[in-house]
């Protein structure tokens, strides 16, 4: 699978929309069809262009939420900017059976292989949660038992992903565990006020430094450098901090 | 979720960088192999790491991949219809890693 | 391959009469970078013309400003295909800061705080077709837009009216600048649609 997902040169290929369902009011996941998928990594992307009746383009990249089963299909899962080009389509205008164009795997370097033995700690802001979740469900459909801790980040209860998936997977996917920030609002009964995610919450949450973790972050970009100093700060060896920051744009 | 127009079409702002993950679309439509995880050699400071590290400014009309250690540019790249320039004069080398080698 | 998304409309845009080939109407004003956004304080800014001999003339932000400037109402080309119409800027014609400076040259090199670099043929710069810009739209130029003061040559491709300009050099042979190196065209011009090298 690895093998196939990073040799040959890349070009476009038509993707069918074979289902689509909403995560949060402002989030759909688009489940897509792609003959010949040569399979991912979880925490690649692709990148996806759509062309206008005039042949107006644009393009943009999606982190893939899905893992890779053979014989599957490759999950996006957008986030709406309002004042976007691009993903008011794909929430909201796009609908099952119709064609984009897509060009990927791509990214050999934010991902997780299942053969990496040291613990994880994933530290997602908002919808960077997407490549972070392929890397929780890679880990199921590996059958492996490297411990994995998830800090979620996220505004408000109602702007949780997979929140249900999550919580059923701390149950049943042994070594798994999460814990989440909320930053403008708290579920009712939560043991702490909205904050950001802070030294605290590393510390607590994450791993001890002398474990050898990899570390994955992924948000905005404020949120992966203020991450990803606090993890240096912490003592967490910066060559196993990988980052992927997001511009939010549209 | 990333968001990163690549193709310079956006007209959406461009102040905050990305990394150098969002140029792996592009350069594996040039090379054979996935870019991101090899490792540059900054020409400005000798700074090593992958290329998934570096700071990446994707609408400016082109794209260009700073050193995070010295702000030094490393890698443009040009789209034009029908061909890609590549600029690697900021990168002293490049060590691709082979899979299976 | 030709697949067409139907309602997908992308950003608002114009194609109208009497823009450059392949242009589009945008009523935004785009920012590209190309790096971190410098932020020059007015007592550190400076403007340095060397001419090919080495000479040189330079003004502090307190000179630059008592020099005669002009109001100038322009259409504006980005390589990436928008323009936008009437911007209006207030700034100081490069004939103006040229007027005792001794040269031979044809050709020069704008440079900016932060490292970019752009070139241009001295005669675009000359006869009330370019301008050291510090004030839009009757504000303050905003860094991001290129503040304290930015070139403003109207007739060439955005990339062109270079961003934080601290300096102008004369040079006898036309040099590739930041972008020119990278692809670009070496001159630019919108009516001639010169994106690429070799267009």
């Amino acid at each position: 699978m690895a093998r196939t997902a990073v040799s040959g040169r890349l070009t476009w290929r038509a993707a069918t929309l074979a289902e689509a369902r909403w995560e949060s009011p402002t989030a759909r996941t688009l489940v897509l069809d792609v003959p010949d998928w040569p399979g991912h990594l979880p925490g690649q992307h692709i990148d996806v262009r759509l062309t206008a009746e005039d042949g107006y383009r644009a393009q943009r990249s999606y982190s893939i939420a899905s893992a890779w089963q053979p014989g599957g299909k490759v999950e996006l899962t957008i986030q709406r900017l309002d004042d976007g080009e691009v993903s008011p389509y794909l929430t909201d205008v796009i609908e099952v059976g119709e064609q984009l164009e897509l060009r990927g795997p791509v990214g050999g370097w934010f991902v997780w292989r299942p053969q990496q033995t040291a613990p994880v700690l994933l530290v997602a802001g908002g919808s960077g949660l997407v490549p972070l979740m392929a890397m929780v469900r890679a880990r199921a459909v590996a059958g492996t038992r490297q411990p994995f801790r998830l800090i979620y980040s996220v505004r408000t209860p109602e702007d949780l992903l997979y929140g249900d998936e999550l919580r059923r997977r701390v149950r049943e996917d042994q070594g798994l565990d999460v814990h989440h920030v909320y930053t403008r609002k708290t579920p009712d009964g939560w043991p702490s006020p909205a904050k950001r995610i802070d030294v605290a919450a590393l510390n607590t949450y994450g791993w001890p430094p002398d474990f050898g973790p990899d570390c994955y972050v992924c948000g905005p970009t404020t949120f992966v450098e203020t991450a990803a100093d606090i993890l240096v700060a912490l003592g967490h060896d910066p060559r196993r901090i990988r980052t992927e920051r997001f511009g939010g744009t549209s | 979720m990333t968001s990163t127009p690549l193709d310079g079409s956006s007209t959406a702002g461009g102040g905050l960088p990305l990394d150098g993950n969002a140029m792996a679309g592009d350069l594996r439509e040039i090379f054979a192999v996935d870019v991101t995880a090899a490792r540059y050699v900054c020409a400005g400071c000798t700074h090593t790491d992958a290329v998934g590290t570096l700071m990446v400014w994707p609408h400016s009309p082109g794209l260009v991949a700073r050193c995070p250690h010295c702000s030094d540019v490393v890698i443009r790249v040009v789209r034009a219809p029908g061909r890609v320039f590549l600029d690697l004069r900021g990168s002293v080398r490049l060590e691709v890693p082979l899979e299976g080698g | 391959m030709g697949i067409i998304s139907r309602g997908f409309g992308g950003r608002r845009r114009e194609s109208v009469p009497g823009l450059p080939p392949g242009q589009y109407l945008t009523h935004d004003f785009p920012v590209l970078s190309a790096g971190p956004t410098p932020r020059i304080p007015l007592d550190r800014w400076r403007f340095t013309v060397t001419t090919e001999t080495g000479e040189k003339t330079s003004w502090d932000w307190k000179e630059f400003q008592a020099l005669p400037a002009e109001d100038v109402t322009v259409d504006i080309h980005c390589v990436t295909k928008w323009s936008k119409l009437g911007t209006t800027w207030r700034g100081v014609s490069i004939e103006t800061l040229l007027e005792n400076v001794d040269t031979v040259a044809e050709y020069s090199m704008v440079h900016s705080f932060g490292g970019y670099t752009t070139n241009v043929p001295l005669e675009d710069l000359l006869d009330g077709k370019a301008w050291i810009a510090y004030q839009f739209d009757g504000e303050d130029l905003h860094p991001e837009h290129g503040g304290p003061a930015r070139l403003l040559i109207p007739h060439l491709y955005f990339w062109k009216s270079a961003k934080w300009v601290n300096g102008l050099q004369l040079m006898p042979e036309d040099e590739p600048g930041f972008w020119e190196a990278a692809g670009y065209h070496m001159y630019g011009d919108p009516w001639r649609e010169q994106r690429y090298q070799g267009d």
